[in-house]
């Protein structure tokens, strides 16, 4: 059980920090048929919060997961991350299974580390920036001999020079960009192969976003270091992803090359999403009406059916896929591979444009 | 006040008393300052911001946390809090806001200007059925018989695409964009001339952020309302607003029309907020994410001179002496607070 698996390969040595290694080969952390099922209280249906997601992050590559609130992108970090689990399908870390044993995740959230969103909230008002980062470091090896050099080396890796000066430091004295370099000190310290970032600049000030962002890519550049970022901010996904994967309703609805993905969306859905852009310059922003329905009543056929302007314009019809739109589930796209994407229109070959 | 071009902000400055020809504008702002009393001291929030919105147009009012924008919301309707010290005039339709008294402030406040707040899960009452909250300004304002309240909160939320019977539900029972529907349809109740829209889409998924925007833009066009619209999001005021203002540290630094401001900015801050927000598809900033270095002042502890300065690229010497007022950056009434500007003009 605690055999520490040397691979040879992919792993060894600072591959990746060219910062454009095409990923190929054995990714680095995978969802495989990953589905997330909650029962509901009080007579409500269950929620299908991840329904079948295929999904590869590879050594060294920035993903991002987009999607609108309630698509089930938070669900699924937090299931790479051992911390839900799968009601069907897998999560693999290097190829092999993720192990649920306390022990066994412990190791593994060593190498996986969650930077969260809203760092005023998940930093503890009470604990000093010092005994912030030292925490996971405390937590996962006990008091160490170097706890100083390592807490001092991931503050300046995260750009708080000259880390003495923050040490004694508490929350509420820092800049909400300073904190949010704190949260990400605090995941580095443990030397992680992968962040899993989850919105890690949706409370910040734009102009504080970007050095966030370019610190994200440093990092990467330096380390190697693998992330999978959710947003709901496609212009994030442009400035930093080698890939996008848009989620619609528990599933990866496209998914690709960003340059591919948001620069000729074809999923109906994306290309929603991109004309309502502020700025995106399109002509007839598609203004889906409505909310995002609801997980636990997933429609059958095409889980974008009902909201799709491609079927509700008669488009579908004439290109003789509408039925399939109403009665088959377009599939589970592979995890990684050439842009891709579930939609009977575009298999076709057309896009809504 | 000689070398300045009739662009210098006038603060403080009463020298254009007899605005002659023309009617009011719908609203007027002049050398607005707000001071908050605090435990160290004073704060200045607000330092010295004029500007003018006539009737049917819409203005977009960008910058970051603690920059003073909110506040300026506040500000109109006098509804800051009593540790706020306020300066210079507000003028709505001509008359001075500073001095309604507390009967006229009440009829102002929804009859005359509306404000939609950020943040509609709060905002509303929690405990009270959505329709009865969008009722109660038009009772109290008599603005509807008691017994035509209902009908006319169903064409209200009609309006904004809300069907009638959500006139019965409770706040919960509504997702954070249906909410925020109920905020502009109490907004637009007692039918103001002016709406002051502070981050109405602020924590909203893009798609609902869109259908919201699209509705504003619906009402205010041909309405003849006009829109103060408050945002961090630079993108978003861009593609709803005509006219743009920028602050930075309590001070407006650059203003012209919306989409010059955005695309050409003539002040480093605006600039680079601007280039904070990437355009997807543009080459430029493709994993190239831009920002600034460092954090924006304390408003207790401002550095001398340009209070940008700590964080321009391109400051100089004399940037540390010298606090530039808005002057005059091209047509359309450009104005931008930045030595340079001051330089190319002469």
């Amino acid at each position: 059980m605690t055999a520490e698996l040397q691979k040879s390969g992919p792993q060894d040595g600072p591959q990746g920090a060219s910062g454009d290694a095409r990923p190929e080969g054995e990714p680095l952390l995978s969802a495989s048929g990953l589905s997330v099922e909650f029962t509901g209280r009080g007579g409500r249906g269950t929620a299908r919060a991840v329904d079948g997601v295929d999904l590869d992050l590879h050594a060294g590559e920035v993903l991002a997961l987009v999607g609108e609130s309630g698509c089930g992108k938070t669900t699924l970090a937090r299931t790479l991350l051992g911390l839900e689990r799968p009601t069907a399908g897998r999560v693999l870390f290097e190829g092999r299974p993720l192990a649920y044993g306390a022990r066994a995740l412990k190791r593994y959230r060593h190498r996986v580390q969650l930077v969260q969103q809203d760092p005023a909230g998940s930093l503890n008002p009470r604990h000093t920036v010092y005994d912030a980062v030292a925490e996971g470091l405390r937590i996962h090896e006990g008091a160490t001999a170097d706890e100083e050099r390592r807490v001092a080396g991931a503050l300046s890796r995260a750009g708080l020079r000259p880390p003495e000066r923050f040490y004694l430091r508490y929350p509420h004295e820092l800049s909400g960009g300073q904190r949010q370099r704190v949260v990400i000190a605090g995941a580095l310290v443990l030397e992680p192969e992968a962040l899993v970032a989850d919105e890690p600049v949706a409370s910040l000030d734009a102009s504080v976003r970007g050095e966030i962002l370019r610190l994200l890519l440093d990092l990467r550049a330096d380390l190697g270091l693998s992330a999978l970022v959710v947003t709901h901010d496609l212009g994030m996904a442009w400035n930093i992803a080698d890939r996008v994967a848009v989620m619609y309703l528990g599933r990866v609805v496209e998914a690709g090359p960003v340059e591919e993905v948001l620069a000729a969306p074809r999923h109906p859905y994306t290309q929603a999403l991109m004309s309502v852009l502020p700025e995106s310059g399109a002509e007839e922003p598609q203004v889906l009406a409505g909310e995002p329905p609801d997980p636990t009543r997933i429609p059958g056929g095409c889980r974008f059916h009902a909201r799709c302007p491609v079927l509700a314009s008669g488009e579908a019809e004439r290109a003789g896929v509408a039925d399939a739109c109403r009665t088959q589930d377009p599939g589970v796209l592979s995890g990684s591979g050439p842009a891709r994407v579930a939609c009977h229109y575009a298999a076709l070959g057309r896009t809504g444009d | 006040m000689s070398k300045d071009d009739g662009a210098r902000t006038p603060d403080g400055a009463q020298a254009d008393e007899g605005r002659a020809v023309g009617p009011a504008p719908l609203l007027r702002v002049d050398g607005l300052r707000v001071d908050y009393r605090t435990a160290g001291g004073r704060v200045p929030a607000v330092r010295g911001v004029s500007f003018t919105l006539e009737a049917g147009s819409k203005l977009g009012v960008a910058g970051e946390s603690g920059c003073g924008k909110s506040t300026i919301a506040l500000a109109l309707l006098r509804l800051l809090p009593k540790s706020a010290r306020v300066g210079g005039s507000v003028l709505l339709d001509g008359e001075d806001v500073s001095a309604m008294r507390w009967g006229r402030l009440r009829a102002v406040r929804w009859a005359g200007a509306s404000i939609v707040f950020q943040g509609a899960m709060h905002a509303l009452n929690a405990v009270r059925r959505v329709g009865d909250q969008v009722a109660e300004p038009m009772l109290l304002h008599g603005t509807v018989p008691p017994g035509g309240a209902q009908a006319r909160v169903g064409e209200l939320l009609e309006d904004v695409g809300l069907p009638r019977w959500r006139a019965r539900s409770y706040p919960h029972e509504l997702s954070g964009g249906q909410r925020q529907r109920v905020m502009i349809a109490m907004a637009l109740a007692c039918e103001p001339r002016l709406i002051i829209a502070d981050e109405p889409t602020t924590a909203l998924d893009v798609m609902v952020q869109a259908q919201i925007l699209r509705l504003i833009d619906d009402l205010v066009a041909g309405s003849g309302i006009g829109l103060l619209m408050i945002s961090h999001d630079l993108s978003v005021l861009a593609d709803t607003c005509d006219r743009l203002a920028v602050m930075y540290a309590g001070r407006v630094v650059e203003e012209g029309p919306a989409a010059e401001v955005v695309a050409a900015a003539r002040h480093p801050y605006a600039a680079a907020l601007s280039a904070a927000f990437p355009r997807v598809g543009d080459p430029e900033s493709r994993m190239a994410p831009r920002g600034l270095p460092g954090d924006p002042p304390d408003p207790a502890a401002l550095p001398e001179g340009c209070s940008f300065r700590p964080r321009c690229a391109v400051a100089e010497e004399r940037c540390s002496s010298t606090d530039p007022d808005l002057w005059s950056a091209g047509d359309g009434g450009r104005r931008a607070a930045c030595v340079k500007v001051l330089e190319e003009a002469v």
